[in-house]
């Protein structure tokens, strides 16, 4: 299964989801945010990053880049993509979900290991958890706070669309402590904290992210 | 040529940290009777030709789609002379 990993102008862990993609048994594809390619992918990350140096806004620049276009057409054909950090931003600039990151509410950038509560099992890229399992991550952040109002924060919460919940203290003001979404179709899922940093023993605070990439593989088999 | 100008403000109901944090000097530089702090973005749009209202509804749909994200910000157009 080949899974693509977008980079844009200052993205930073892109060759750290090829390696997650590649550690879980997928062939990582480098896609350019200047082509208007997917080279065929079955699946693609947007990785984290600073991508147009966050100019603007967080993502709202890399959303009208041309390989976007691309993405955003096949997102709705049911092409699985997760958007980790500011791949979540871009997705949320994108509309491909709904809400909004903005400036953590304590004003500092935040880098942690971060306890998480996978709320939803059945995504493209949560199938591999169970339901309620609990699982320890990277978070790096300094614009990660999840906003949306009332009526789309309940919907959210009422059809299961929470991917991930943060536990042990809400690390950035994110709304009801989300720190995942995906849309209806399941296809597509935002990420603040960061799965591919926690792919191998050797770094990171284990292998519990690794589930993300085993899942997209597992749905694409299935 | 004219200039058109385009405020971006969080909407009210969106936290604002960096606000708070500006809000937050002031009384340690000695200014008071401030109640609060709300930080935007200002763009100034170089407008060739006259300014109609066709090029004004072009502006707003510039504002919409990239200068502001409307999920967490209000926009105002304004011409300046």
């Amino acid at each position: 299964m080949r899974i693509g990993v977008v980079t844009f102008p200052g993205s930073l862990d892109d060759v750290d989801a090829q390696r997650a993609v590649r550690v879980a048994g997928g062939d990582p594809v480098a896609l350019w945010h200047g082509d208007h390619d997917l080279q065929g992918v079955d699946a693609v990350v947007l990785p984290g990053g600073f991508s147009y140096g966050d100019y603007l806004r967080c993502g709202a620049i890399a959303r009208f880049a041309p390989v976007m276009s691309e993405v955003v057409d096949a997102a709705h054909h049911g092409l699985p993509v997760l958007g980790i950090c500011n791949g979540f931003q871009i997705l949320c600039e994108s509309h491909l979900l709904p809400g909004a990151l903005v400036r953590n509410d304590h004003q500092r950038f935040v880098c942690r290991d971060q306890r998480l509560r996978i709320e939803d099992a059945t995504s493209a890229w949560t199938g591999s958890y169970a339901a309620g399992q609990e699982i320890v991550v990277p978070l790096k952040n300094g614009e990660g706070g999840y906003v949306a109002d009332e009526a789309t924060l309940d919907a959210l919460e009422g059809e299961g669309h929470v991917v991930a919940r943060y536990l042990g203290g809400n690390p950035n003001g994110s709304l009801r402590d989300i720190a995942g979404i995906r849309n209806a179709a399941g296809n597509v899922v935002g990420l603040m904290p960061h799965p591919e940093h926690a792919v191998e023993d050797l770094c990171g605070p284990g292998t519990d992210g690794l589930g993300f990439f085993t899942s997209a593989l597992r749905a694409l088999v299935g | 040529m004219a200039r058109v100008v385009v405020d971006v403000m969080l909407k009210p109901e969106i936290l604002d940290p960096q606000g708070k944090a500006v809000h937050g000097a002031l009384p340690r530089l000695g200014f008071g009777g401030i109640s609060d702090v709300r930080q935007g973005k200002r763009f100034e749009l170089e407008v060739e030709g006259e300014v109609t209202e066709e090029r004004l509804a072009e502006v707003r749909q510039i504002a919409e789609t990239l200068l502001s994200n409307p999920v967490i910000e209000d926009y105002a157009v304004r011409v300046e002379q």
